[in-house]
């Protein structure tokens, strides 16, 4: 059991058994909502890329999402657009708008960056249900293809959908690996840690941010594309501040900053989600109080807790230091 | 002369913090800025390190008009600072606090990391040998792989010096260094800002434990009210009636020591 708590042997166990999956899993209906829960994960990774990252709360996250999902879908069914043009497309737009809210959201701070791309948020949300000649408004969008066929591989089975968005969110965690170990994620990092001490040592906290904010939405569209590519329909919903607010709690679950949050957390609430179904709406009475208690006693969510405990573990034999007494009495004394 | 402070106004409203100071910082020289609780010292700080903007004056390095340039243009030019309140990064180990002062030299941007291109490596391996070059340094080598959270007082302020050399600065300004340490300890890191000045840089620091400053200043400065009141060498400063006035105006012990934080 204890080779498992080895982070490296943890991801390719996980990476194997989500290849074989959809080989022992014959429902459809759990393949299904696992590769729903695919996409969400690789838009709570771009969210994680932002809020955990460098620390900024956006709530404009699922804004972004419904505008990736939207482009494909107008491009596709509207302009008449081949897929894969409309889906890179997609993810640029998503990216440039991103730049451009970026640019004026970052002249607020705290909790004013939050509530203002929130409003940015409401905003795309409106703009989305109420353009009814251009987005379809509440009547939304059908008929948006599948991905056609690369060479030899196609992608009208749902087995063979599972493995594209495998492949997709294989790739934003790669990239948010090499994000976090990069000096981007350091600079990232300091910023989040004190945006003062950050200039002092000669780094533009908003330049990084707006970095950040942008790589964010960049795969917030991603997922959109992806989402609408899988469900064929898209209505206003999609831009709705609640699901914002869920890909939030996913990624709080799971761990704020960490690798593997984004999935586990994505994962866990989507198979909860899924086995409270009887509940409906009052599920939610049980999601509030184990959030509150995650929140209180684990602040870095599932995956920061089980890494601090880890560490803990690790740090126990070598725990007589000498410094330690000093350090207290200096504090009292400053 | 590395740095040239002149006439240098900060109002806030209706309060003056710092009245038309002069400020002149030789190469090579430890530079310490003294004065009573309230002098505005770390407003000065604030000034020449670009976090504000002056109201009238110029701030001049390395012969530039650095005068508002934002803090982190300023941090490349080179001119380095510390807090009073060290803020680290406390679940980050000793070394991973540090490597982060070299990213000011660095250009590697988000294509480097997506491209994982041989700067990035070159770069990431450059910040690494700098952060080991600066803790080895402060002395505290044998303590990179720890947590920030679990190392002692003085050894964060050792960081915090560590992370400020790590940009490479020629003028490193010093906020309160040794505020809430031991007087062991306080020697200890008296040993290591001369011990920077003697390998070229320039340090200027606010101070409240005179001891300290009179054995390791060339030169003071003495702000009181916003104003500079006095300058010299320590053995000017600590017969001058003026600073006694100013240090002492309510002082009924007499004893000459200004009261710490």
């Amino acid at each position: 059991m204890s080779w498992l708590l080895n982070t490296r042997n943890g991801w390719i166990a996980v990476i194997l058994a989500a290849l074989v999956f959809p080989m022992i899993v014959q429902n459809q209906y759990v393949l299904h909502v696992v590769t729903l829960a695919m996409i969400w994960a690789i838009s709570v990774y771009g969210y994680n890329m932002n809020v955990g990252y460098i620390g900024s709360l956006s709530l404009a996250h699922v804004g972004f999402f419904a505008i990736g999902a939207y482009t494909l879908g107008l491009l596709t069914v509207k302009a008449g657009w081949g897929f894969w043009s409309s889906f890179a497309a997609a993810l640029v737009l998503t990216a440039v708008i991103g730049f451009f809210v970026g640019l004026v959201s970052f002249r607020t701070k705290g909790h004013f960056f939050a509530i203002y791309t929130m409003c940015v948020g409401f905003i795309i949300y409106l703009v989305i249900g109420q353009w009814d000649s251009l987005t379809g408004g509440v009547r939304g969008l059908i008929g948006i293809p599948h991905p056609p066929p690369i060479g030899p591989i196609t992608f009208d089975t749902l087995q063979s959908q599972y493995y594209l968005m495998l492949f997709f969110l294989a790739v934003t965690i790669f990239v948010a690996k090499w994000l976090r170990d990069s000096l981007t994620g350091r600079t990232f990092l300091a910023v989040r840690n004190s945006e003062e001490l950050a200039r002092a040592i000669g780094i533009s906290p908003r330049k990084n941010q707006l970095l950040s904010f942008v790589i964010s939405c960049f795969f917030a569209g991603l997922a959109g594309a992806l989402y609408v590519s899988f469900i064929r329909f898209i209505g206003p919903e999609i831009a709705n501040i609640v699901l914002g607010f869920e890909m939030l709690m996913y990624l709080i679950i799971g761990g704020i900053g960490t690798l593997a949050g984004p999935l586990v957390g994505t994962l866990l609430v989507v198979w909860l989600t899924q086995s409270l179904q009887f509940l409906q709406e009052s599920r939610m009475i049980l999601f509030g109080p184990l959030l509150v208690a995650l929140v209180i006693f684990y602040p870095q969510g599932i995956v920061g807790g089980i890494a601090g405990w880890r560490n803990r573990r690790k740090r126990t034999p070598s725990q007589k230091r000498e410094g330690k007494m000093p350090a207290s009495k200096a504090e009292e004394v400053g | 002369m590395l740095l040239r402070v002149e006439r240098l106004t900060k109002r806030f409203g209706e309060l003056t913090a710092n009245h038309q100071v002069d400020l002149s910082v030789e190469r090579g020289q430890i530079h310490a800025i003294i004065g009573p609780n309230g002098a505005g010292k770390t407003t000065f700080f604030n000034l020449i390190s670009g976090f504000y903007p002056p109201t009238s004056g110029r701030i001049l390095f390395k012969g530039t008009n650095i005068t508002g340039w934002p803090p982190e243009r300023i941090a490349k030019k080179g001119i380095a600072r510390t807090f009073q309140t060290t803020h680290l990064f406390e679940e980050a180990t000793v070394l991973d606090n540090v490597i982060i002062g070299n990213r000011l030299r660095t250009r590697s941007g988000f294509w480097d990391v997506i491209l994982r291109t041989k700067r990035e490596r070159r770069e990431e391996r450059e910040s690494l040998d700098r952060g080991r070059e600066v803790l080895d340094f402060v002395g505290l080598s044998h303590l990179a792989g720890e947590p920030v959270s679990e190392i002692t007082q003085e050894q964060k302020k050792r960081v915090a010096f560590a992370l400020a050399l790590a940009t490479q600065p020629e003028l490193v300004l010093l906020d309160e260094p040794a505020a809430g340490v031991n007087p062991d300890e306080t020697d200890g890191l008296a040993v290591l800002i001369k011990k920077m000045a003697d390998t070229g840089r320039t340090v200027c620091l606010i101070e409240h434990k005179t001891s300290m400053i009179m054995s390791l200043a060339d030169r003071i400065t003495v702000l009181n009210q916003g104003e500079r009141i006095v300058e010299g060498t320590p053995e000017e400063i600590q017969g001058n009636p003026a600073v006694i006035e100013a240090y002492l105006g309510g002082d009924p012990t007499g004893d000459g020591r200004p009261q710490t934080v």
